[in-house]
């Protein structure tokens, strides 16, 4: 099964995707290859990565990723010309060309080649400073909406989504409304795993015990996948999920279709789920007929299911801020704090 | 019975031996066959003595030098073979199982990045320094000969133990990095971490008595007049590597040593539960982790300006600057460990500073680019094999260095970390980067060491194979990378990576076939060894001591530890016409006596961390006391130096000098001619 290429979810199908190209940016041919693709307007637009993007956290970083290509030309593009010009120009089988043996030290020369990297280093720590900080993974993101709040628990080898407000959660599939906030609370009930949405933005590892956040947005319906990226075992390339932005009345229904065709999830059944096992393992237990495949829904999701998991590993009191909904810390909420 | 079995054999039983799959059981195959034939023709040539006498408790450094680099290839061939296969396998699994299981196909990830790093790059680059370094400071042997030798087998038995693992138990699937939890018992009850974690740790505490022996060696035992700043560059960079390592091994040390208190006593430094927390091991392992790349890409900057300059037929461009620049790495590369997991978590303003760190030290590495490019501008530049290298690293680097600034940047970094964007960057500092200055530095030296040039139509037939085959293997992996498509993936289900997954396997094949060139390049090699001896020691116009004297050298290497006047020794030598000049006498030499003390310390400490491996208490006791007990017996020894007598001093130089007087001036137009027998026509740029 390959979500990326299947009719999204308005129904309309793929038209147009276009081969992909390999765009060469400067002389750096492999470095900066891109797959376009082209959509009618008003589709679902299908992102494999951050070279579609599906929201603005993943355009700022493509855009980015050009920045600073085409800035590292500065100090790139000289050797591409002098190193070939060079050999050539002074190779020995030509007699005529001026030999300086004994020349080694020019100071213009060595001001130029300390001062121009140091310059486009700088330029480059100014494009971290002014456009990363704005795309730290904690950072909440601007909306007149508030952030829909969602859950994630790695398991061996299948994410769990929690919505704690709708009450349900999924495996195998992970829906949220378009231009609306998600604020992620990530962990771990295994081993380290890295949560990996490309076409909407930032990767964040999630680890037992502890709580790492993820800010992301949709600004276009559209599908596309996520996955975990930290090796975790035999399973590791199953544990992918379809992801689907869709407007808000589309999203609605969808809370109400999970609801209705969910089974519970008590301990009984996230035993069933959390046991080592890929995803489709995991459904031969516990998915209902009316569930799509490669899907699982939950519903009646108690309260504090999520922060349970988290404690079972934390030995220390659990900080204030895991008790109800998160404040959004400006950044610093290290992963540790929440032990 | 079983409890006797235990006593003997600890956990090792029938099920511990390769037959769950044909891939397996081929390559233990491969492996005994391979051990049984060396052991087989060793017996058959009577040769037992010899290498015992002249090679294995020999503590010269060239020999010891030598042993690495074997070492290097051996360990480079199972690792580029296990490359390949990965490749094949992806090319085979859009969407199909491919032919390898996933277990298989992560253990193969998991001992090709551990092997390429510890038991090919290192033992490579610590080779190199091992030979050349002491010839170009004009010294006769390391501080610590049989602390190298000790080295050299520590490394040795770290590489038996990764071929041991093919044939008993599985290995790690957990990555040359090992993150814990999943190499804890609670996810990887079997054996398979252990083998790592010793493996590893047996290496790194060899790598911490390198950098010791040679960052000592360069302080105090330079010629007279050899000042530090008179010293090769390729000295410079062997000194930082040595800081490096001093500093940079211990943490991995600590880092392995405590995942195996973990695993086989129940601690809890990195666990889930318990108090444990793996974001300290991720720490600890890149503290090592992030020095160990400018430990690997160091001494191959150091070649690559030894090369350029020679083959330019002119001094380096900018010698302060690179020293300057070399240093400014060094101290640089422990400021920026953190950028390998920009993801765990911390706030943005940390990993801005990290980043920013991380490119800053993109300029002291980009004024090095510009250096060596200015050392051939007005030089008369000759494309041999090593210069081939270096200009193919030139252009190669700096696309690895974009892709390095790339990731530098945490914003991009939350896209393209744990992809095989990462993959191919890393390979790409490290093919063109070390790899290349290894060959170019092994082509470079090699008439150095053995009295007989490489082949040169073979070596340029390796150099084509490497550069299209590493173009071919990993640019396609960039755009896969930011396709979306993480690393270690044993099966994909994307149509879109398909076509680069098919010329990414091509282009290992090239690189398969680079590797047996190079075999085929060593084959021609001896064979045709008559027409490229060089025994007069100076092949390719050279400005360093080490091109001074006969090819091989002396044991004693020098007959008069030479009197330096300026940088670029042996040309300033030759400039004035002082060089191959008959001592005005000879003295008696005192050399350091062979020892078998590295060879015990490693067998014992290699057998010791294979008990610990299977359980089998009797052989960690035993290995254990044995360590210690040749070490304190050592003291005891009293007789630790010989004499080389000044008439055998004599006799061996007075050889030498009548090969001098006889071979032929050399212009570099007949470098590579079989005229050439090392004595070069100094005026001959």
């Amino acid at each position: 099964m390959r979500p990326t290429r299947r009719p999204t979810a308005n129904g309309m199908a793929l038209r147009g995707r276009i081969a992909a190209v390999v765009e060469v940016r400067g002389c750096v041919v492999a470095a900066c290859a891109t797959a376009l693709s082209a959509m009618p307007a008003g589709a679902g637009v299908s992102s494999s990565s951050f070279l579609h993007p599906l929201g603005p956290v993943a355009a700022a970083q493509k855009s980015l990723f050009y920045d600073i290509n085409l800035l590292m030309m500065i100090v790139i593009l000289p050797v591409f010309v002098f190193m070939p010009w060079f050999a050539w120009r002074y190779r020995r089988t030509r007699r005529d060309s001026v030999y300086r043996p004994e020349w080694s030290f020019s100071l213009p020369l060595e001001f130029l080649v300390w001062s121009v990297p140091t310059a486009v280093v700088a330029a480059l720590a100014w494009l971290i400073v002014a456009r990363e900080v704005p795309l730290g993974p904690y950072r909440p993101l601007a909306s007149d909406k508030p952030p829909l709040e969602v859950e994630v628990v790695g398991l061996d080898w299948k994410w769990l989504f929690v919505y704690p407000e709708q009450g349900i959660a999924t495996v195998g599939a992970f829906a949220m409304p378009t231009d609306r906030p998600v604020e992620f609370h990530l962990t771990s009930d295994s081993v380290m795993q890295s949560f990996f949405v490309s076409g909407l933005g930032s990767q964040i590892y999630a680890m037992a015990g502890m709580v790492t956040q993820l800010n992301l947005l949709a600004d276009t319906p559209g599908r596309t996948t996520g996955r975990n990226t930290q090796y975790n075992g035999n399973g590791f390339h199953q544990q992918r999920f379809v992801v689907e932005a869709m407007d808000d009345a589309d999203f609605a229904a969808w809370v109400e279709k999970v609801r209705a065709d969910g089974v519970p999830l008590n301990d009984e059944n996230y035993r069933s789920l959390a046991a080592k096992g890929t995803l489709a393992l995991a459904r031969a237990k516990l998915a209902r007929p009316g569930m799509p495949a490669d899907r699982i829904y939950f519903s009646g999701v108690p309260g504090g299911f999520f922060q349970k998991i988290v404690r079972k590993y934390a030995s220390g009191p659990m900080p204030s801020s895991l008790a109800g909904p998160q404040p959004v810390a400006a950044g610093m909420v290290a992963a540790h704090e929440a032990r | 019975m079983d409890r006797l079995w235990f006593f003997f054999f600890g956990t090792l039983n029938y099920d511990s031996l390769p037959f769950y799959s044909t891939i397996a059981t081929i390559a233990a195959g491969i492996v005994v066959a391979g051990a049984l034939v060396t052991f087989g023709l060793i017996t058959w040539y009577g040769k037992w003595t010899a290498l015992w006498k002249n090679w294995l408790t020999s503590v010269d450094h060239k020999k010891i030098g030598i042993m690495y680099v074997v070492v290097a290839f051996v360990m480079m061939a199972r690792a580029v073979v296990e490359a390949s296969m990965m490749r094949l396998q992806q090319a085979l699994s859009f969407d199909a199982p491919g032919y390898l299981p996933p277990e298989h196909f992560a253990q193969l990830f998991s001992t090709h990045g551990t092997i390429m790093i510890f038991f090919m790059a290192m033992p490579f680059l610590t080779g190199l320094i091992n030979y050349a370094m002491p010839l170009q400071i004009g010294a006769r042997d390391v501080a610590f000969p049989v602390l190298n030798s000790i080295s050299l087998c520590l490394t040795g038995g770290g590489a038996a133990l990764m071929m041991v693992s093919l044939v008993l138990g599985k290995f790690s699937t957990g990555g040359w990095s090992g993150y814990p939890p999943y190499t804890e018992m609670a996810f990887s009850p079997g054996v398979g971490p252990d083998y790592w974690i010793w493996a590893v740790t047996l290496s790194s505490i060899g790598t911490t008595f390198t950098g010791i022996n040679f960052a000592v060696t360069i302080y105090k035992k330079r010629a007279p007049g050899m000042h530090l700043f008179r010293m090769p560059l390729f000295c410079w960079t062997s000194l930082c590597t040595a800081i490096l390592m001093i500093f940079a091994m211990p943490p991995l040390t600590l880092a392995t040593l405590f995942l195996a208190l973990d695993r086989q006593l129940g601690f809890h430094f990195f666990t889930n539960d318990a108090g444990g927390n793996m974001m300290n091991y991720a720490n600890l392992f890149w503290l090592f982790g992030h020095p160990e790349v400018y430990i690997l890409i160091l001494p191959a900057f150091g070649v690559y300006s030894e090369v350029i300059a020679n083959f330019s037929s002119k001094v380096l461009y900018g010698y302060r600057t690179l020293v300057v620049a070399t240093m400014a790495i060094a101290v640089l590369s422990f400021t920026v460990w953190l950028h390998h997991f920009f993801t765990m978590g911390q706030s943005s303003a940390v990993n801005a500073a990290f980043g920013i760190a991380t490119m800053t030290i993109g300029i002291p590495t980009g004024v090095k680019v510009y250096d060596w490019l200015l050392t051939m501008f007005r030089g008369r530049v000759r494309f041999s094999v090593p210069m081939l290298y270096a200009l193919a690293f030139l252009i190669l680097f700096v696309v690895g260095g974009l892709s390095g600034v790339l990731l530098a940047n945490p914003a991009v970094d939350y896209q393209v970390h744990n992809s095989l964007f990462l993959v191919a960057h890393f390979h790409n500092m490290l093919i063109p980067g070390l790899l290349y200055g290894m060959l170019a530095g092994t082509h470079y030296w090699f008439p150095k060491a053995f009295g007989f040039r490489l082949d040169e139509l073979w070596g340029r037939i390796a150099f084509v194979c490497w550069v299209v085959g590493f173009l071919l293997a990993f640019m396609p992996l960039y755009a896969l990378g930011l396709l979306g498509m993480p690393r270690r993936l044993v099966e994909y289900f994307d149509p879109d990576y398909l076509p680069y997954t098919i010329v990414a396997a091509v282009g290992a094949g090239f690189i398969l076939a680079a590797f047996a060139s190079l075999v085929v390049q060593l084959v021609v090699s001896i064979r045709h060894r008559d027409a490229l001896r060089v025994f007069v020691g100076d092949p390719w116009n050279g400005r360093t001591l080490e091109w001074s004297i006969s090819a091989p050298p002396p044991e004693y290497n020098f007959a008069v530890i030479p009197d330096v006047k300026a940088r670029d020794a042996f040309h300033d030598m030759k400039r004035r016409g002082v060089a191959y000049r008959r001592p005005k006498h000879y003295s008696n030499i005192e050399m350091p006596m062979n020892s078998m003390l590295g060879p015990v310390v490693a067998i014992a400490a290699t057998a010791c961390v294979f008990g610990i491996v299977w359980h089998i208490g009797w052989m960690i006791v035993l290995g254990f006391l044995t360590v210690w007990g040749a070490v304190i017996a050592r003291s005891f020894v009293r007789r630790t130096k010989r004499i080389i007598p000044a008439s055998e001093v004599r006799r061996t130089e007075e050889r030498w000098l009548a090969a001098v007087s006889k071979a032929p001036l050399i212009a570099r137009d007949y470098e590579t001619s079989p005229a050439n027998r090392g004595l070069a026509e100094a005026a001959g740029a």
